[in-house]
């Protein structure tokens, strides 16, 4: 299922790929896309993984990209 | 300013004070102390997340540079250089923040159409919601004023609207009971009740909102160069400063200076500037088109229409009216008036075009009481029995099967002859009006530059013509089947394409010209003010129905493509003049900071000039 995602101090453009890399990888996201000028993240997750996803999404994330949250 | 933007900055200001002040004091350990204190405050996240990075194997990052550089400077003692480019590179770091944040704000506050609030009547209670709250069905009250939230029906009420949101401009709209309405615009008169017809996240505006977001998810040919080259050039520039590093020093043994000049190469390695600068002015580019109802559903159909050479126009609906009208009546041995009323009577069954045309001219009410024993022959007409006599309206197919002999008219357009019994009582000729917009939109293009201009359509020859001459069209295309417009469209490709350059764009009006749009370079719609399938067919979507507004998208496209080369060109020119005087030793690591900072700044400034698209 689809579900997207308010990213905040997202600054770096080249960094928006590492964010997006880290989150592709995560098991349970089918796909992602990260338009970095909107910070919208769109994430095609296995709907029985939902919860347990959005919370690894959630602390990744910072961790690619120092500063950056998921709102 | 965030808080974290806010905190940086206090480490900065702090960072430069102490830093300022050790340059005037003598030599020692304090002085060094100083120094120290300040490089560590302003520096430590960015070696923090260098050592971070390298441990996950990202080598090339922007804060291992960074960290890289000044660590270098540290090394061989130059400890006012290591403070001053830190503090240098977080200043540009946090101005970069900053303006993206201001950037990304003008653009969301111009797409700022979004309806907060609905009054919605339930259980007798007027409550005001969230649009997204407010199910199909329900009855909302917009008072005059107030931007209508969802699309619906008018239940009571007239009004006017003002669709300025969707199209750009302030074409006031009269509403009535019965009359749909669409979320965006305003209501600019009296109270409206309305119906809802469509959930907000179905509604028009949701989905032009949705629209001009993912926009930039379809990437302009610019937009991916850049993105290659960013990854090629970081490990390039490292490249070049190992080798400025290694050759000079083995052959003049002074490891020293070109050690110094090696390490400040690593200052202007990043592309963030370039990386940032180019999505952002198509962003501003798409905002800027979206404000004048211009929608343009990716950054490489905004690319495209920079460089467009032919365009091709469907001619019904896009260049013409689309709506028959009764244009001329020759009447013979009756009235004109008498004409329309013995047809528009023997046409009150019918639901065809022709026949509601017919009866809206006449405008007074008919009898369908008088008619007896009507009868619709498919390809030819209608007959009934009319005041004891016999009346024929139809084609000249129609007449000739009852041995009529009919005028023919030099007119162009659908010839509707009317007889009684066998006498011929002349025709009503029914065509469709070329819109008031059409030659002005076709001179518009010619000045922009198109090369050539073709018009497609599935009427006659001579109404082709016709309708070519009026506009000063170069070709125009008859008596086409809708398959063979997609092989005209296909020949014209091969023609544009054969000369390497110009794009082909087809202008339809959505409904029946889905393989055309989707075939040509890029396809654009006459919107009806977000009408579905226009909206799902087109790669643009002009909202209005104004063919003129294409030569617009046209001139922001080419300003918007011109601000982004501008960007490209004067950042690598920035960057390499700047390489070449440190490898000169014209310039320290100072001024290569100040200038790759200098530099994304402007870059993204200039972005933002994207959104103001002029006239």
């Amino acid at each position: 299922m689809k579900k997207t995602l308010q990213l905040d101090g997202l600054d770096c453009a080249v960094c928006a790929g590492k964010v997006e890399k880290a989150v592709k990888q995560l098991t349970g996201v089918e796909s992602a896309s990260l338009n970095f000028i909107t910070q919208k993240l769109t994430l095609e997750v296995d709907p029985t993984m939902l919860d347990d996803v959005l919370a690894r999404v959630r602390k990744v994330v910072p961790q690619s990209q120092h500063g950056c949250t998921v709102l | 300013m965030t808080r974290m933007q806010k905190r940086t900055l206090t480490r900065i200001i702090l960072s430069s004070a102490l830093f300022i002040t050790a340059l005037f004091m003598a030599e020692g350990t304090l002085r060094t102390a100083f120094f120290a204190v300040a490089y560590v405050l302003v520096g430590w996240d960015v070696l923090w997340l260098a050592a971070r990075n390298i441990v996950r194997g990202e080598i090339f990052d922007e804060n291992f540079l960074m960290s890289l550089a000044t660590i270098g400077a540290i090394i061989i003692g130059e400890y006012p250089e290591a403070v001053a480019v830190m503090v240098l590179y977080q200043t540009g770091e946090l101005f970069q923040s900053y303006a993206l944040g201001k950037s990304r704000k003008s653009i969301a506050s111009l797409m700022d159409i979004r309806p907060d609030t609905a009054n919605v009547e339930r259980d007798n209670l007027l409550l005001t919601l969230s649009p997204d709250e407010v199910a199909v069905g329900e009855t909302l009250v917009i008072k005059p004023g107030e931007r209508v939230p969802l699309d619906g029906v008018v239940l009571e009420g007239h009004s006017v609207l003002n669709t300025a949101a969707l199209t750009g401009e302030s074409l006031p709209r009269d509403v009535a009971p019965g009359d749909d309405v669409i979320s965006g615009c305003v209501n600019q008169g009296g109270l409206l009740r309305i119906r809802v017809t469509k959930r907000f996240e179905d509604s028009t505006i949701a989905k032009i909102l949705d629209l001009v977001e993912n926009a930039s998810a379809k990437k302009a040919r610019v937009e991916n160069f850049i993105t290659r080259f960013a990854k090629v050039y970081t490990p390039l520039v490292c490249g070049l400063a190992l080798l400025l590093f290694a050759i000079p020093s083995l052959i003049t043994g002074d490891a020293r200076t070109w050690g110094e000049r090696a390490l400040s190469f690593l200052v202007v390695s990043c592309p963030c500037a370039l990386v940032i600068s180019v999505p952002l002015s198509f962003f501003g580019g798409i905002g800027g088109a979206s404000k004048r109802g211009i929608l343009v559903k990716g950054s490489n159909y905004l690319e495209q229409l920079a460089n467009v050479n032919v365009v091709v126009f469907d001619k019904t609906g896009t260049l013409t009216e689309g709506a028959f009208k009764v244009t001329v009546i020759h009447p013979q041995l009756v009235s004109e008036q008498e004409l329309l009323r013995l047809a528009a009577t023997v046409e009150s069954f019918s639901d065809h075009p022709i026949s509601r045309s017919i009866r809206a001219h006449y405008h007074l009410p008919v009898n369908p009481g008088e008619l007896s024993n009507v009868q619709e022959i498919a390809g030819q007409g209608i007959s009934a029995t009319l005041g004891g006599r016999t009346v024929y309206a139809g084609n000249e197919t129609l007449l000739n099967a009852i041995g009529v002999a009919v005028n023919v008219c030099p007119h162009l357009g659908t010839i509707v002859h009317v007889a009684q019994d066998d006498t011929y009582l002349g025709h009503i000729v029914i065509a469709d009006q070329i819109k008031a917009t059409s030659r002005e939109a076709i001179q518009l293009l010619k000045r922009e530059g198109v090369r050539k201009t073709v018009m497609l359509t599935g009427d006659t020859q001579p109404v082709a013509d016709y309708v070519a001459g009026e506009l000063g069209l170069d070709e125009a295309y008859a008596q086409l089947l809708p398959a063979d417009k997609v092989d005209r469209v296909e020949d014209l490709l091969t023609q544009t394409h054969q000369h390497g350059y110009g794009k082909l764009v087809f202008v339809g009006d959505g409904v029946n010209d889905a393989p055309v749009l989707t075939r040509a370079d890029v396809g654009v719609a006459m919107g009806a003010l977000g009408s579905d399938a226009a909206v799902e067919a087109a790669d643009v979507v002009l909202m209005d129905d104004d063919p003129r507004k294409l030569a617009l998208g046209m001139r922001i496209a080419r300003k918007t493509l011109a601000i982004a080369r501008q960007n490209i060109v004067f950042a690598l020119s920035v960057k390499a003049v700047t390489l070449l005087l440190v490898a000169f030793g014209l310039a320290n690591m100072w001024l290569a900071v100040f200038a790759d900072v200098g530099v994304s700044l402007l870059a993204i400034l200039n972005a933002t000039r994207a959104l103001n698209t002029g006239d």
